[in-house]
């Protein structure tokens, strides 16, 4: 199942610059384990543990996955997969 | 490079952090396509309502930056305020700084602040401050 997936500017120098690209993938998790094999690198800077980074956000669609079942969030052929850091400071 | 801002919208991210005070407050400015002139306010809920820290609500993010594609606009500024210490980033101000083309704009609401308003260039872990200019 092809997932379109929307790279922020801060991981583009792993996907080649490239600010969209596609991965397989039935939920989040595999999705992120198809990139890594692709970008090798990209993993780390998405996950930590099972989770989420606390200040990345990963959305499907337009759903925040940290609302729906995290990294086990399903998805489907033709969704779209966003990466975007998160706002944060102190 | 100084940061260009409407004199109307740093009004109104004074207005907004007072308002907040005690609790840290955040937004964004945007500027209007082929301009640099921050000109468009976009306030965001600080999602840690938190007196030391700022964090955008993820969903109303995702919807302010498709809404700023969409326009064709540029985040110019990311803003926010300092409650009980001067306008200059802290140490997780610089960590978490993840837009090198943005100003990072701080207000500080703090009784002894000596400077209210100051505007920064984040990156990679990097810090420079830069003047701020007005425009009616």
């Amino acid at each position: 199942m092809s997932i379109l997936v929307v790279v922020p500017t801060l991981l583009r120098p792993l996907t080649n610059g490239e600010k969209r690209v596609s991965a397989q993938g039935s939920s989040v998790a595999e999705v992120i384990d198809h990139l890594e094999g692709q970008f090798p690198g990209i993993k780390a800077k998405l996950v930590h543990g099972d989770r989420v980074h606390r200040f990345v956000n990963v959305y499907i669609n337009e759903d925040d996955i940290r609302f729906a079942d995290g990294l086990d969030t399903p998805v489907k052929a033709g969704d779209t997969l966003t990466v975007l850091p998160a706002v944060a400071g102190g | 490079m100084a940061l260009h801002i409407r004199h109307q919208v740093l009004e109104q991210i004074l207005a907004q952090a007072r308002r907040d005070h005690p609790l840290e407050t955040c937004g964004i400015v945007s500027s209007a396509p082929g301009s640099t002139v921050a000109s468009r306010l976009v306030p965001m809920r600080n999602q840690a309502a938190s007196e030391t820290f700022f964090q955008f609500d993820s969903r109303e993010q995702f919807r302010v930056f498709r809404e700023l594609a969409e326009r064709d606009e540029a985040c110019r500024v990311i803003y926010h305020s300092h409650t009980a210490s001067e306008a200059y980033p802290s140490r997780e101000d610089i960590e978490y700084a993840h837009s090198p083309e943005a100003h990072y704009l701080i207000v500080s609401t703090w009784d002894a602040a000596r400077v209210p308003v100051r505007s920064f260039r984040l990156c990679n872990g990097s810090m420079t401050e830069e003047s701020i200019s007005i425009l009616e």
